[in-house]
Parts: C-alpha cells; structure tokens; sequence
C-alpha cells in the first residue's frame, strides 16, 4: 500500500530523515513511536507531501508520489489525515468541514455529501453537532470532526499526526475510540502517536524512529516487552 | 453661521464627487490589492517582482507626486513620444491614481492577513485533495477577509482623506469646492470649517460601517 525508499529529508543542513525505507501492507495499523524531534512527524507528513523529500521516493497504491509528473492532488484524495491540532476549518460549522472537500474536489451535490457527512457523524458520535461551529466543540469533539472530515473523501489510507497530543486526558479516549473502529474497519493506518496502550492494542506494528531512522520495528509485542536495541529500550524506559 | 449656510449645498455637491472616487477607488483598490498581494507571496518571480515593484514606487512616493505625474506627465510623455496632443479626464485621472495608490497598500493588508491564518488552515485543506487556489478561496480568504476588516477600514478613511489632493488637477471634491466659495467670498473659516465636518462626517460613518461589518462577520469567531 505504502513503499517507502530510502527516504531522505533536510531542513536546511539538519538532515531530519537520514534514510528511511518501509513498507505499509494495505488494512496494517502502524503506530510510530519516539522521541521529539526524532523526525516521526516529519516521516508522516512526507507521506502526503506536505513536507517535500530531499530524496528517496514514495509509491502510494502503486503510484509513485514523488514522481512530479503524477498529480498530487489526486493522490492527496485517497490518503486522509488528522492533525495534531484539529486544524478544523473555523469558520464553517461542523456539517460544512466535512463536506468541503468531497462537495469542491469529487464534484459531490451538496445532498450526497451531506449524506454522506451524516453517516459519518453518526460513526464518530456528533449527529447533534453538525450545525455548530467549532469553537463550540470540546478537543476531543473537534478531533472526531476532524477524522469525518478526513474520512468523507473515502481516503484508502489514513495518517493521524499526534491526534491526542493536544487533548485533555479526559478526551483521550473517545478519540482513540473512534480510531480503534476505525482500524477494525480494515483502514490502513499510519499513527505518530505517544499512547502505549493504543499501540500495543490496536497496532500491527511498531516503528520506533529516533535521529531520523527506524532503529527498530516489531509487532507491539516484540517493541514492548521485547526490545532489541539499547535506544528503544530507554526510550520506553522513560514513558512506560 | 449665514456663510456656513450658504456654502453647505456647494460643498455636499463636492462630497459626492469625493464619495464617488472614494468608492470606485476602494473597489478597483481591493481588486487590485488582493491580486498584488498574493502576487507578492507567490514563489513565481513572474508574478512576485511585479507586485513587489509596484508596491514599493507606490508606497515609496507621495499620493500628491503620483497625481501629477499620472495626470501631467504621462499626457507629456505621450505628446513627446507621438507629437500628438494627450489629455486625461480629470475625473479618470483621479479615480486611476487613487485606486493604483489605494491596491498597493490593500496589497500590504492582504498580504499579512493571509499570513497571519495558521500554515495548519493550508496544510489541512491541501490534505483533503484541494489545490492551492481552492484552499486559497474557501479556505484562507475567507478567514483572512474577517480579520482584515479593520485595517482596510483605516485604509478607506485615508484615501477619503487623501482624495482632496485630487483639488490640484482641478476635481471639484469636498476640498475644492471649499476653496472655490473662499476665492468668492473670503470666508474661509466658515467655508474650510464647513470642509472639515463634512469630511469628519463621512470618515466616522465609514468607521461605524466597519464596527459593524466586523461584528457581523465575527459570528463564527470566539464567542467565549
């Protein structure tokens, strides 16, 4: 689904991504772990190209992305992703983040859309929200807006940046929630995420990414109990 | 009091001609200036250099020299170059100048508006397969719109200001038809104060008019 090649970003002369190669099988649920800065979000983020890579490629479905003859607008179509903060469009209320995009970028009539933007609340929970603003809504409410509004271009593969990074605790949970159905579903999902538990429950495997490489990758089992290399050993030391 | 009486017909027939520029200006400024402006946050050099020149001369020179060159030099220019006789309606010439002025810097205010909404606005909505400009029209425009509201109010009531410099190419605005009834009657204080409220007028009306288009666009903003 996802083939990733010796992946190389820069910043400037910060050399973020040092080399990174991966594959994503389709309907796999990948959670990235490792510490800031170590170039995990940075990983996800090229996945879509919101960050352009120095070098390396990246075939998504089979098409290369990275090949700048390929139109990456419609390659963005079928990859949704969710943020860290929310990044909900302000000043539209909630029905209308969702249908923007299939509505402006699938031609979809406004009645298909908002049918479709309707199922999609009822699956993250929302159906009484879909004419406020977000503003309104709680984080954990506007991070489950901001997956159906992701969700509503039918995307074949989803990546969630941190998705409850920015969220009380107390909000935590129904966001995972609605991610865990999400993945029972089959989605293929690439996660950056810090919480353990949905890792090792709901993961198929684990890469623990720190200085720009994949020191070490292993089912959930394999990184947390049985962890090969020094790095991920401390690094799960200090959070677990 | 009997010549502020007298000069007040005269002098709102000036406003209306301010008024008249003032908006025609405002408008074709507002085109001109979101264009500019994106133009000056574009990677393209074709369209950023022109943008960055031509707000630079603009905003680098007086509104009065612009007047004079456009309405005097170009017809100099011309005749130079053809050997023909050129001459600009006083009334175009204005509204020209005032808008050219005006966009380069409604471009300025465009500009830092739609930096000023968050890189995640952009990045979310090219997430969702919108192009640039897609993302730039429902997106970004549309919240950086809201929050431009005052500065390009402030704009407006310096350019409805500014309008009676056009006095020198001969419009007959508020400020003109204020010096025409002095150089018959003498009266100035009664005539240039009559000017002063007139213009005074106008510009609280426009501040009041932007109060409340903000509150009005400010329904999905912070309610808390």
């Amino acid at each position: 689904m996802i083939v990733v090649n010796n992946l190389v970003k820069n910043f400037g002369s910060l050399e973020v991504l040092k080399g990174i190669s991966e594959r994503v099988k389709p309907q796999e649920v990948v959670c990235i772990i490792g510490p800031s800065g170590s170039g995990k979000s940075t990983f996800l983020r090229c996945l879509n190209l919101l960050e352009t890579p120095t070098s390396g490629d990246i075939t998504i479905d089979g098409k290369s992305i990275t090949d700048p003859k390929n139109d990456i607008n419609k390659i963005r179509e079928e990859v949704g992703m969710v943020f860290q903060r929310f990044n909900l469009f302000p000043h539209m209320t909630t029905l209308q983040n969702i249908t923007l995009a299939p509505m402006k970028v699938k031609g979809l009539s406004q009645k298909e859309a908002e049918e479709r933007a309707h199922n999609l609340l009822i699956k993250v929970g929302l159906t009484d929200k879909a004419h406020v603003y977000p503003d309104s809504l709680s984080g954990g409410q506007q991070q489950r807006v901001a997956i159906a509004r992701a969700l509503a271009m039918y995307p074949k593969i989803m990546l969630f940046d941190e998705p409850t990074s920015s969220l009380d605790p107390e909000m935590v949970g129904e966001v995972l929630a609605v991610m865990k159905d999400l993945a029972g579903e089959g989605m293929t999902m690439v996660v950056v995420t810090h919480e353990m538990g949905f890792a090792r429950e709901v993961g198929d495997r684990v890469l623990f990414i720190d200085e720009g490489i994949i020191v070490e990758q292993g089912t959930p089992a394999q990184i947390f109990s049985d962890a090969q290399n020094e790095r991920t050993r401390a690094f799960l030391s200090k959070i677990l | 009091m009997e010549h502020l009486i007298k000069v007040l017909p005269q002098l709102l027939r000036g406003a209306v001609i301010t008024v008249e520029i003032t908006s025609l200006s405002v408008f074709f400024g507002m085109l001109i200036g979101l264009f500019m402006g994106l133009g000056k946050l574009s990677k393209n050099p074709l369209f950023k250099l022109p943008a960055v020149i031509y707000v630079d001369f603009i905003r680098g020179t007086p509104l009065f020299v612009q007047i004079l060159l456009f309405y005097y030099g170009i017809p100099n220019l011309v005749f130079q170059y053809t050997g023909n006789p050129f001459n600009i309606e006083p009334m175009i010439a204005a509204v020209v100048v005032c808008s050219l002025n005006s966009g380069a810097y409604v471009a300025e205010i465009f500009r830092a508006g739609i930096q000023s909404i968050e890189r995640g606005q952009m990045e979310a909505a090219r997430s969702l397969g919108m192009n640039h400009s897609q993302a730039m029209r429902y997106i970004i425009l549309p919240q950086a719109f809201k929050r431009i509201v005052p500065p390009l109010g402030n704009e407006f009531i310096v350019l409805l200001k500014d309008t009676s410099l056009l006095a020198v190419i001969g419009v007959i605005e508020l400020t003109q038809s204020g010096r025409l009834y002095v150089a018959s009657t003498y009266a100035a204080f009664p005539a240039y104060i009559g000017v002063a409220l007139v213009y005074l007028v106008m510009t609280l009306s426009i501040s009041r008019l932007v109060d409340w288009t903000e509150r009005r666009l400010g329904v999905s903003d912070r309610r808390e």
